[in-house]
């Protein structure tokens, strides 16, 4: 239940925003934890953003893969 | 290659494969422990377990948070629900069984029992229907809790009360260091329930009890990586802390949402089917808020449910000490259609996962 699925945010409207999950899946979602802006990615649980998502970070993380396994 | 397939690449699952039986130590079993009902779906789905060594087992730990919510919550709600008031939960909290009956058997005796998404649709409909009593059944770890935290401190509408059964992640943890023939070597720790809470509730488990744990996210790869990070810290023989999920999980969680929690609940014990009464595990709402506590506004209180059925073996299953596979009822008078146990009900339980994966 903890699942939890990336969207993009079209529209922002107080604590609320429109999301994109894809092939056109809207949906509105409350975004007072992450108050992202229009364009940003993020992850949408129960109805809820719990963060934001962002290119530097998703780099990020394939850099550390290659560091790790590099490293032996 | 695009970022998403990067996280489901094949070579680079076969690659890290290859790393992991190198350095797995030949000469006994390693276990290594999630506690996530997603991360156990990735496994099962992605085959990952049919890359690893044979010494080594990645077992499931308490990771669906309907699983184990107690029978006597379940109870509460169904007499909450036979009081005329309308009980929303989420979807998979529905057939979850209580000590006489689930949710779901309620509604089919005329309860008005509604699904929602998220705990907004439970105040959208309070709003919608001023003249009748709402309660929401709050279940969930904390990626959950924040959301329910966020709709009590608005306030909700007078007609909305909560049946909160949310629970705490780290204290379930500890639990399984103690569980004397389980033996975990490593701990992947669930990557969304960090994102709330960050790293700090897991430091303990490197610093205190010498067990390597990478917080990880739920692409195969992910799950890959995280094994071979707490294999190569049990190699150098310096259990630590690593945060395989950056790309989500920021040291400090979500403050935002740990601030909601802490001003909408205080922590207190609470029971896990199957496991029994943990301290500092579950959420409770604040004194200030007991005016939307459901408890109090229909008087409803269960102490003691019946949580595992004569020859149900969810209780093993809970804490990884048994694969569904060995339950006697899996898939045989346990199925999905008709489930005996709370772990068959949940697309999270890990008896659920199993059954859709045909492992035997």
């Amino acid at each position: 239940m903890c699942l939890a699925i990336p969207a993009r945010v079209t529209v922002v409207e107080g604590d609320k925003a429109k999301v994109d999950f894809g092939e056109g899946v809207l949906r509105e979602v409350n975004v007072s934890l992450v108050e992202p802006k229009v364009g940003d990615y993020v992850l949408v649980h129960a109805g809820y953003a719990i963060e934001k998502m962002d290119e530097k970070d998703a780099l990020e993380t394939l850099a550390l893969w290659d560091e790790i396994l590099a490293k032996n | 290659m695009s970022e998403k397939l990067r996280y489901r690449d094949p070579d680079l699952a076969k690659n890290i494969a290859q790393k992991i039986h190198k350095i797995t130590p030949e000469k006994r079993t390693i276990k290594f422990c999630h506690v996530c009902g997603t991360h156990e779906w990735t496994i099962t789905h992605y085959g990952l377990r049919s890359l690893l060594p044979d010494n080594l087992e990645v077992i499931a730990g308490p990771g669906c948070p309907v699983c184990i919510v107690p029978a006597a919550e379940i109870d509460e709600a169904v007499q909450v629900a036979k009081k005329g008031v309308v009980v929303t939960c989420f979807g998979d909290v529905l057939r979850v069984p209580g000590s006489q009956a689930s949710l779901l058997e309620a509604k089919a005796e005329g309860a008005d029992v509604r699904v929602v998404y998220s705990v907004t649709d439970a105040v959208e409909m309070a709003k919608g229907e001023p003249g009748r009593e709402f309660v929401f059944f709050a279940v969930g770890f904390e990626t959950t809790a924040p959301s329910t935290a966020v709709e009590v401190l608005k306030p909700p509408p007078t007609n909305l009360s909560f049946l909160v059964s949310h629970r705490l992640i780290p204290p379930a943890m500890e639990l399984l260091l103690g569980v004397g023939d389980l033996q975990i070597d490593g701990f992947i720790a669930p990557g969304h329930v960090s994102a709330i809470i960050g790293l700090k509730p897991y430091e303990l488990f490197p610093k205190v009890y010498r067990m390597p744990t990478v917080v990880a996210g739920f692409e195969p790869i992910d799950v890959l990586m995280a094994i071979y990070m707490m294999l190569k810290q049990l190699s150098a023989g310096l259990p630590s802390l690593e945060n395989e999920y950056m790309r989500i999980v920021k040291p400090e969680g979500n403050p935002k949402a740990l601030e909601a929690m802490a001003k909408a609940f205080e922590v207190t014990a609470g029971n896990w089917r199957g496991i029994g009464r943990l301290p500092d595990s579950a959420l409770t709402l604040r004194k200030e808020f007991e005016s939307f506590d459901a408890h109090k506004k229909f008087g409803v209180s269960v102490e003691q449910g019946k949580d595992i059925l004569l020859g149900c073996e969810c209780h093993l299953v809970i804490i990884g000490k048994i694969k569904p596979s060995q339950c006697p009822m899996f898939m045989k008078a346990c199925t999905p259609e008709k489930p005996v146990g709370a772990c068959m009900v949940s697309n999270e339980g890990t008896c659920r996962v199993w059954s859709r994966a045909t492992i035997s």
